[in-house]
């Protein structure tokens, strides 16, 4: 298949746009949804090969992803992953070989659909997205997410929301989120801070399943309880001082044999070194074809996004924002509006901008706010990312940071640091960014 | 309707919001906790103190209950909270070796809001008053300590001694406990 692959002619080998016949007919055309400021024919193209588009995520949705955008005429495409290749990604994250194994997937991805799509360019970098800045995320024209994580999802969630600037269209970043598990996935687009946010939607991300740990010790009747007790049990009974590293096949090994005695004990059947791998990993079990509608769908509305309106798209404002697929019981989808969480951690308020004279003390400060009409505030609580710096409970925290009432602003906070002040009396939560004067 | 499609590069940043931009910002498990934190309401039996009070993401929990079996005894709890809170629970861990039904020798502890009922609209309240509920109501059905629960089952008035004893730094059945009392 590889050499099959390989050996076609790269697309793009042409030296026109004849490669591009049917994407320029979507192009260069209105139909009866498009918007009336659709730059229809060359300004669409253009904007779409100038677009910006950044993929987090090299994984099985990633492979789908940056192939598909390739292959819809986006020619600047960036790519973040932190994961190196494992062979048991190779049945569906196709951009990787067997002599991958062990290689950044960002790095090879790249290389891969480069050399596949003449014409496109790919800039991976193999790492976190935490390891950059608001000045990295703001070169970019919209962001597409294929992740696994709701941790991450919420960091890159966070910081679009926190970078727009209302009097910068340019901040205003669209973040695509593709999800899938088994045969279950989601698309939705987000436009920080005017639609619904991922931290508005955490509640659409079903826990984790757990089974009582009582179950696991007394009473385990499956063979993935024997699994969770090595684990959760057996290893802090027995290797205390090591440090579990599911990575390492002599930990997994210690953990199926334990798990394996134990199955025997309760004559439950079933225990296997790779289900000891999934349970210990919490590996959901990936489909490609989810992927894949997953995928198409995320891309579909980056395109969409991408050339200015030559169809509606998902998360245009007070339209439907989400796209639920199930594949396990028949087949179903439904797309609806999913609304903004007025008291939202991370949307519902932003950081304002707050001229503060540098001398005052942090009870002045906070006897200040408190007069204001908009925050009103009665029992404050206010902290940087860093400090905590004043809070009216539990008791012991209130005398911890009961000196810092007393300290200057200057002493606390730098010039530009967020704070951020909750109250009991208010929903959602005050932020300001101290300017000192 | 929104230009996303203007794709003009912006020449010149603006440097004041670049300035602020590096520095890092409250997170939205940060913002839960500084909010459960508030809405405390534990009475006179439970306290938390917090070794580096600039991370409110870790810290001691004590509980000191005033009727039942474990009256008398001071009951240490550690609380990690990572920022995947509240989409995960916190983690909990008894910090002494105790002689109770729900807690195994480890620290274990099995609360039913720690794990398998989770939900991101319980609070840390919530989790606190269930620790102390553990100790007002050991419950011999859900055992982490097996020895303990079938001793509760059979025998409550030898269960009950046995917690005093173990809370008293005794051994129990072959194995010594911490001395816990007050």
């Amino acid at each position: 298949m590889a050499e099959v692959l390989e050996s076609s002619q790269p697309i793009g080998s042409m030296d026109s746009r004849a490669k591009w016949k049917y994407l320029d007919n979507i192009l260069t055309r209105t139909g009866p949804f498009t918007d009336e400021d659709f730059p229809c024919g060359e300004g669409a193209i253009e904007s779409l090969s100038r677009a910006k588009v950044l993929v987090i995520g090299a994984g099985g949705l990633g492979c789908e992803i940056l192939k598909n955008l390739a292959l819809s005429g986006f020619q600047d495409i960036h790519v973040i992953d932190m994961d190196t290749i494992d062979v048991s990604n190779l049945n569906r994250q196709f951009l990787f070989r067997h002599a991958d194994v062990g290689k950044y997937k960002a790095d090879v991805a790249a290389k891969f659909v480069e050399k596949r799509v003449k014409g496109v360019k790919i800039t991976p970098y193999c790492g976190k997205i935490q390891d950059k800045d608001e000045e990295y995320y703001m070169q970019f024209s919209l962001i597409v997410c294929g992740l696994d994580s709701i941790e991450a999802r919420r960091w890159i969630n966070a910081t679009l929301v926190s970078m727009f600037d209302d009097t910068d269209s340019d901040s205003l970043k669209p973040l695509i989120d593709g999800g899938t598990e088994g045969f279950k996935g989601q698309a939705r687009v987000i436009l920080p801070t005017i639609t619904s946010c991922i931290e508005c939607q955490l509640d659409m991300h079903a826990p984790r399943a757990a089974v009582p740990l009582c179950t696991l010790a007394t009473i385990p009747r499956q063979p993935q309880h024997c699994i969770e007790w090595a684990h959760i049990i057996a290893w802090e009974e027995e290797r205390k001082d090591i440090t579990l590293d599911t990575d390492d096949s002599e930990h997994i090994t210690w953990l199926f044999q334990k798990a394996l005695k134990r199955a025997q004990e309760f004559n439950i059947a079933g225990v296997t070194y790779s289900m000891t791998q999934g349970v210990v990993k919490n590996i959901i079990p990936a489909i490609a074809s989810t992927n894949a509608i997953i995928a198409a769908s995320s891309c579909n509305e980056a395109f969409k996004i991408a050339t200015g309106g030559s169809n509606p798209f998902l998360g245009t404002p007070g339209a439907d924002n989400y796209m639920m697929y199930t594949g396990d019981d028949s087949i179903y989808t439904y797309t609806f509006e999913h609304e903004k969480k007025p008291d939202c951690p991370v949307c519902g308020n932003l950081a304002r901008p707050l001229k503060v004279d540098q001398r005052f003390t942090l009870e002045e400060f906070l006897d200040g706010l408190a007069e204001r009409p908009e925050s009103q505030l009665k029992k404050p609580s206010i902290r940087t990312e860093g400090k905590s710096l004043y809070y009216q409970s539990p008791p012991s925290l209130e005398e911890q940071t009961r000196p810092n009432l007393f300290k200057k602003l200057n002493e606390l906070v730098e010039e530009g640091e967020e704070v951020v002040i909750t109250d009991p009396a208010i929903p959602g939560q005050f932020k300001y960014k101290l300017r000192f004067s | 309707m929104l230009k996303i499609w203007s794709m003009k590069q912006k020449q010149q940043q603006d440097e004041a919001a670049t300035a602020g931009s590096k520095k890092k910002k409250v997170t939205a498990a940060q913002l839960r906790v500084q909010k459960d934190l508030a809405d405390l309401s534990l009475g006179s039996t439970m306290k938390l103190s917090f070794p580096n009070p600039d991370d409110i993401m870790n810290f001691n929990f004590t509980i000191e209950p005033d009727e039942g079996i474990y009256k008398g005894g001071k009951f240490l709890f550690d609380f990690k909270i990572n920022q995947n809170f509240p989409h995960e629970p916190p983690k909990v861990k008894c910090t002494q070796t105790l002689y109770h039904p729900n807690i195994d020798i480890e620290g274990n502890v099995c609360l039913n809001v720690l794990r398998e009922d989770w939900k991101p609209v319980l609070n840390l309240n919530a989790v606190m008053v269930g620790l102390q509920f553990l100790f007002l109501e050991p419950n011999a059905s859900d055992p982490l300590n097996k020895e303990a629960a079938e001793d509760l089952k059979i025998n409550r008035e030898g269960f009950k001694r046995n917690v005093r004893a173990a809370m008293g730094g005794g051994t129990v059945k072959g194995r010594t406990y911490d001395r816990v009392l007050k």
